[in-house]
């Protein structure tokens, strides 16, 4: 068994080319978003009446969210079917749910019209719409958001403790330490039932679209086929990160262990993908996979999602890095197109309207990433974060 | 937001918690009783396509004109519904057959715009006018992927934008007046009333001249019915008016949401179940921990 280190900072300089680089496109993005509150959502972005939700909502919020499931992965691991054994890869894949999760807010703040009212959703209670399904997401993800940095608070407390000349913070940070260890339990049971949620209701989201969704993709089925679907790209996000920081920072050792937990997903595929073939014969659309204009787009998503289910049966005892790699990756992708897919591909308002994001959106949204690589790259260098075994 | 709207927020949210289970989920849903309704019935074969009723639409509600971006700009030529249009004549034209159409919010009877609204911004007023609650709104535009008419529309280049549509013109009701489009059309194409009133009229129509129209009345069932009626001799879908069957639009989303969250049971159990394995887990770690410290 490997014996498990104590997660510790990095260390190492914060400015490098790499990090500069993206601050500049975090300026930019920053810049445009300044426009885009002097000038209105019509003037930066290609957002109409027949696609009002473009890749803010689709990516940042709605496939952002999907990918920042690794803390929820991790967790149902770890806390729920009691692995203890991949305890080192929660921190790092809760840093990575926690700044997903809080771009993915971030980001509709700048998408919404009217930002100005988004604090009545929480505190309005008397006025909450229970036939809302973004209301339910919008409540359940804020709580969340919460949650999760809850959940990233030993690491901070840890570094208070130990870095801090201040007496009176430090021995506040060992307070809070000792307060969040023992509530712990109640906020880990948070950490599952949140995503749980909300990440189904995700995918219920668009039920209310009606005819307007392509039938390939409506289906009562669309909050399980969201929810095991996230839960597989919360895996394949780990491995994917664990594998990038392994070869950005030369660390070792954790292959064998990313190995087993790679076919955790196995399960998971094989019920999405029997669920979505099994849903399409029962409401006699299987058919349609083959007629429609947007069948491909169906295809593109099942061979991902098979490429990577074949790269986990297939791969060798001994796996390398870029084979783990490629398999997280091709899930991501699979799940992400999924997502793509329900809410922008195969949604058709008809009437001749038509949508591309205009370049400001998609700077935009880069600079929401530039954000969190930024971010997750100053805290393991600083902050407690990755644990194993180095090299 | 004041104290006191707060207080009634939280005094509701006691009092709606305090409900039984089954009746919190239907506690939002407003039913307006069918002899209150009121819409208007728009009859294709009645219309000539004169736009008075988009000229009167326009200055009874104050909205400014659409050029188009033509040289010159002083004619008023909306293409479609807007942020600045609420209603449109629109002309369906083929080989054997033409006809005019009014565009406009039909007021769904169960609407899929207020059933999406997060705060209920989008809701059935007076007369069951689905009206529109700036005050509310959080521009998510959700209600505009949800209506199956694409009629909601938003004020792309506002700083402060806000969702547009038709409200019968419920603003004028206080002057004893009616929607200004029906008020102005030169034919009876477009006529205001009580539901009930209208459909009685719109049958009568068509037992009047079977030949002449589609043996249907467009929103009697329609999406489980809207107030808004149309007649027609060309077919609805050539109009731009989906065949979405008669069950309510947001039917699907409420069976499927209500399903998993009735009483919000669901998760609540989840959340015990989650919270007693953890502790389960943990402390069974606890217990193997303090047996390895032992000799």
């Amino acid at each position: 068994m490997t014996e498990h280190v104590a997660p510790a900072p990095l260390g190492g300089r914060l400015l490098t080319k790499p990090t500069a680089g993206l601050l500049g496109i975090l300026g930019l993005a920053f810049l445009l978003i300044v426009w885009r509150f002097a000038t209105g959502l019509g003037n930066t972005t290609a957002l109409n009446d027949g696609y009002p939700w473009g890749i803010w909502i689709a990516f940042d919020v709605v496939t952002g969210t999907a990918l920042a499931t690794g803390g929820y992965a991790m967790g149902i691991l770890v806390y729920i079917l009691n692995k203890g054994k991949y305890h080192p890869l929660v921190r790092p894949a809760v840093l990575t749910s926690a700044l997903g999760y809080t771009m993915a807010g971030a980001s509709l703040v700048v998408d919404t019209g009217r930002p100005w009212n988004f604090w009545k959703v929480p505190l309005f209670w008397g006025q909450w719409n229970v036939d809302s399904v973004l209301l339910e997401v919008a409540v359940c993800i804020m709580t969340y958001v919460a949650v999760l940095w809850i959940e990233l608070m030993p690491a901070i407390c840890e570094k208070v403790e130990k870095d801090v000349s201040l007496p009176w913070l430090r021995s506040l940070a060992a307070k809070v330490g000792k307060f969040l260890d023992k509530a712990l339990v109640f906020i880990l049971a948070f950490g599952v039932l949140l995503p749980t949620m909300h990440q189904s209701s995700l995918g219920s989201l668009m039920l209310v679209a009606g005819h307007k969704l392509d039938a390939i993709w409506l289906t009562p089925f669309l909050p399980l086929l969201f929810l095991i679907s996230c839960i597989a790209m919360g895996y394949a996000i780990v491995v994917f990160e664990s594998c990038l920081s392994a070869s950005v920072f030369g660390r070792k050792g954790e292959e064998p262990m990313l190995r087993q937990l790679s076919r955790a997903m196995v399960p998971l595929v094989v019920i999405y993908l029997a669920l979505r073939f099994g849903d399409l014969a029962v409401r006699g659309q299987l058919g349609r996979i083959f007629t429609t204009k947007l069948a491909p787009f169906f295809w593109l998503e099942i061979a991902l999602f098979v490429a990577a289910l074949v790269l986990i049966l297939k791969a060798p005892p001994k796996v390398d890095l870029g084979r783990l790699m490629r398999m997280g990756l091709f899930l991501m992708l699979a799940g992400a197109l999924y997502r793509f897919d329900t809410f922008l591909v195969a949604f058709n308002p008809g009437n001749g309207w038509s949508y591309f994001p205009a370049v400001p959106e998609l700077l935009i949204t880069l600079g929401f990433v530039a954000a969190e690589f930024l971010i997750y790259l100053a805290a393991v260098k600083r902050f407690p974060i990755l644990g194993g075994s180095r090299a | 937001m004041d104290r006191r709207t707060l207080l009634k927020g939280l005094a509701t949210a006691g009092a709606v918690a305090a409900l039984p289970a089954g009746s919190r989920a239907e506690a939002r849903v407003v039913h307006t009783p069918p002899e209150e309704m009121k819409g208007l019935l728009y009859d294709t074969t009645r219309c000539i396509g004169c736009k008075a009723c988009v000229a009167a639409c326009k200055r009874a509600n104050e909205l400014p004109a659409e050029d188009n971006g033509m040289p010159g700009g002083l004619h008023d030529a909306p293409l479609d519904l807007s942020g600045t249009t609420k209603t449109v004549i629109k002309l369906y034209k083929d080989k054997d057959e033409s006809s005019f159409y009014k565009a406009q919010c039909l007021q769904c009877i169960d609407p899929a715009c207020a059933s999406a609204c997060m705060l209920g911004a989008f809701q059935k007023r007076e007369y069951g006018i689905v009206s529109w609650d700036g005050s509310k709104c959080v521009g998510c535009r959700y209600c505009q992927v949800a209506c199956p008419f694409n009629i909601p529309k938003t004020e792309w280049h506002a700083l402060n934008p806000k969702i547009v549509k038709c409200e019968l013109c419920r603003h004028r009701f206080a002057e004893g007046k009616g929607p200004a489009c029906a008020e102005v059309c030169p034919r009876g194409a477009v006529v205001f009333g009580k539901r009930d009133d209208l459909l009685q009229e719109a049958k009568a129509r068509m037992a009047a001249e079977p030949t002449k129209y589609v043996p249907k009345i467009y929103g009697e069932t329609d999406g489980g019915g809207t107030q808004c009626l149309v007649l027609s001799h060309v077919d609805f879908a050539k109009l731009g008016l989906p065949d979405i069957g008669d069950k309510p639009a947001p039917d699907l989303a409420r069976t499927v949401q209500h399903g998993v969250y009735k009483g919000f049971i669901a998760p609540v159990a989840l959340y015990a179940v989650l919270g007693s394995v953890i502790w389960r887990n943990r402390r069974k770690e606890e217990v193997a921990e303090t047996q390895e410290e032992r000799p």
